[in-house]
């Protein structure tokens, strides 16, 4: 079992002249329409609960104004809460002080942004190395590190580029590569390819998963693109109006959403390329072997589902890495699954 | 009577207003008569290196000064059409005569700037960060660039008398605004997503300061050093009455005797001065901010 990275507990954000007060009136009950028109603040955050793995990819979805930002952000305090605890590898972030909170962003976290946030008077290559240089590292040192990852990214040979003189997924890149030279075990990535183009948004989706393959990071990925969210997430979040819908792996969000909201989204999501055998397969329970097709646990439905059609198997055996036979999935539950 | 009360304000006694203008006049000359001298002797060092500098300039051969002001404008504006017409207007000014007044008032002009600098930007800075220092400040820059030059000139003389440095104040007193507004603005108005993206990498205060918000704002800072330059140019001639040198006190004497050309001559001067400080500082700002220069690629 993977370690917790980032537990999340309690957490309240209310926006507003006066927040303590108000949060006593959200714990009695007043909701976010009520608060904003009888007392004149807004709720950001309502009593959010989640444990973040490490080394794991953790979406937050939801729509704009459902607080996704205001919770990433939390996270290296770049918000205070109202209330609450943000326990990052078992120390409380909201207790440091000015210097142990800095020194934990320099070492700890990195972040990308939805508009990059480039400094717009440095290269390429001084912005990725400007994370550095808030640490005092060494100049030599900077540059092969920055270097290293601008090559990475794919930027190599625009170094003493200036960010204005790069399209959108470029200067994304010079944000993920600022990011990455950081060299944090956190990496939270605010709505990071929102602005993107789509065709540009895929490939950034694959660089990051691509590097997240080899670098194993915890990455906190905000958005507001279920595809997305389905794509890169190892388990997703979604919020609705500051607070937590449903919390998951995709597949569970997919097959049993909790609230009307959640399953208002993912109506339309083409289940085929999300869902993998293992999430639908039930108990092995003695089932005939006779014309039986062998899939892996981790192949998507959308892998096979030609074979099922074109072979007309009795059913379906799930194999692990193995080669132990897990699980079983009928046809009908099959069709059952992709027909709604 | 009630008639009477409406159509006349209501005003202090003839006895009560002059007993509290002689009660501030008298204080105020008391407190010039006991830390005149120790104000003057803070100053000490600006007047000398004031005259260092007006005599450096009025003493060294007249083609040296040139040259080296040539290579100034050429290497602070990188135009070559800049630097042609400043030696014309540089050489007009001399075979008219000017060019000993010029220089005092290049010297002035060059000091009040530094200080302004000086001083402006550091207070720029503080009203950027604070915003009780931006509320006390605000209402002084209002008074120091609204009130009448000549009211401060009064004070400033009754502490120091008439010389130099009365007149170095009164210019940075009148020029310094501008410099202390636009530090002020162009740090308040670097984009807040960047300080954020700071902020998330760990950068304190100082570095902020220096790697993202000066930087940033150098443009709009230029603005203001452009301007202060401007303004202490336009305070010239009035610092002249109180007996700096330069360009100024012939204007000076051309008003007070009706000498026409006198006047239009050491005028023209002063614009030639102020069109040349005004392209050099402009296009030097331009180019410090390359990075916004051309299009996407």
């Amino acid at each position: 079992m993977p370690e917790i990275k980032i537990q999340i507990k309690n957490l309240y954000k209310i926006f507003g002249k006066n927040p303590k007060s108000a949060l006593e009136k959200v714990k009695d009950g007043v909701n976010k329409d009520q608060l904003l028109e009888k007392h004149n603040h807004v709720l950001g955050l309502k009593d959010i609960n989640l444990d973040i793995k490490e080394k794991s990819i953790q979406v937050v979805m939801g729509l704009s104004g459902s607080g996704k930002s205001t919770l990433i952000r939390h996270i290296n305090r770049l918000i205070e809460p109202t209330d609450g605890s943000v326990v990052v590898d078992g120390e409380d972030v909201l207790k440091m002080n000015d210097e142990n909170l800095r020194n934990f962003r320099r070492t700890k976290t990195a972040m990308v942004f939805q508009r990059f946030a480039l400094l717009p008077h440095k290269t390429v290559l001084e912005n990725t190395m400007f994370g550095l240089h808030i640490q005092n590292i060494d100049e030599k040192e900077a540059n092969t590190r920055a270097r290293r990852w601008i090559d990475r990214v794919g930027l190599s040979g625009y170094e003493e580029k200036y960010p204005q003189h790069l399209s959108g997924g470029m200067q994304q890149r010079v944000g993920l590569a600022r990011a990455l030279t950081n060299d944090g075990e956190i990496l939270l990535m605010d709505e990071a390819f929102s602005a993107l183009d789509p065709l540009i948004r895929k490939d950034m989706q694959d660089i990051l998963l691509e590097l997240q393959d080899e670098l194993h990071k915890t990455v906190v990925f905000i958005t507001h693109d279920l595809d997305e969210a389905l794509k890169i997430g190892d388990r997703i979040a979604i919020l609705k109006d500051g607070i937590m819908d449903q919390e998951g792996i995709p597949a569970d969000i997919l097959l049993s959403p909790k609230t009307q909201y959640v399953k208002d989204f993912v109506e339309d999501v083409n289940r085929a390329r999300v869902i993998k055998a293992k999430h639908i397969m039930s108990k092995l329970n003695g089932q005939d072997r006779d014309n039986a097709m062998f899939v892996d646990q981790d192949d998507f439905i959308d892998r096979f589902i030609d074979k099922v059609i074109s072979d007309k198997p009795n059913c379906l055996i799930v194999k692990n890495k193995n080669n132990d036979e897990i699980g079983y999935l009928s046809t009908k539950r099959l069709s059952e699954i992709l027909k709604r | 009577m009630e008639k009477l009360f409406l159509s006349e304000f209501p005003e202090l006694s003839r006895e009560t207003l002059r007993f509290i203008k002689k009660g501030f006049d008298t204080s105020y000359r008391a407190f010039s008569r006991e830390y005149g001298d120790t104000i003057e002797a803070v100053f000490d060092p600006v007047l000398y290196f004031l005259v260092w500098f007006e005599k450096l300039l009025q003493n060294s051969p007249w083609p040296l000064v040139l040259i080296c002001f040539l290579a100034i404008i050429y290497f602070g504006s990188r135009k070559i059409s800049v630097t042609i017409g400043s030696l014309f207007a540089f050489l007009l000014i001399g075979i008219f005569g000017m060019w000993e007044d010029t220089m005092s008032t290049v010297s002035i002009i060059g000091v009040c700037t530094l200080l302004s600098i000086g001083i402006g930007i550091p207070v720029g800075v503080l009203m950027a960060k604070s915003e009780r220092a931006q509320r006390i400040c605000t209402p002084i820059l209002d008074v120091m660039q609204t009130m009448p030059s000549f009211v401060y000139l009064i004070p400033v003389v009754m502490l120091l008398g008439i010389g130099k440095i009365p007149g170095l104040l009164a210019v940075v007193i009148y020029a310094i605004p501008p410099i202390i507004r636009l530090t002020n603005l162009g740090i308040r108005e670097v984009d807040s997503e960047v300080l954020e993206a700071a902020d998330a990498f760990g950068a304190n205060p100082r570095q902020k300061l220096f790697q993202i918000q000066l930087p940033l704002a150098l443009p709009t800072i230029f603005a203001g050093i452009n301007q202060t330059i401007m303004m202490a140019l336009a305070m010239v001639v009035i610092a002249s009455m109180i007996g700096v040198k330069g360009l100024g006190q012939p204007v000076l004497k051309a008003i007070t005797n009706q000498y026409f050309a006198m006047g239009l001559f050491n005028g023209l001067a002063i614009v030639a001065l102020a069109i040349i400080f005004d392209r050099v500082s402009q296009s030097f700002g331009h180019r410090i901010q390359q990075h916004r220069s051309g299009a996407r690629e």
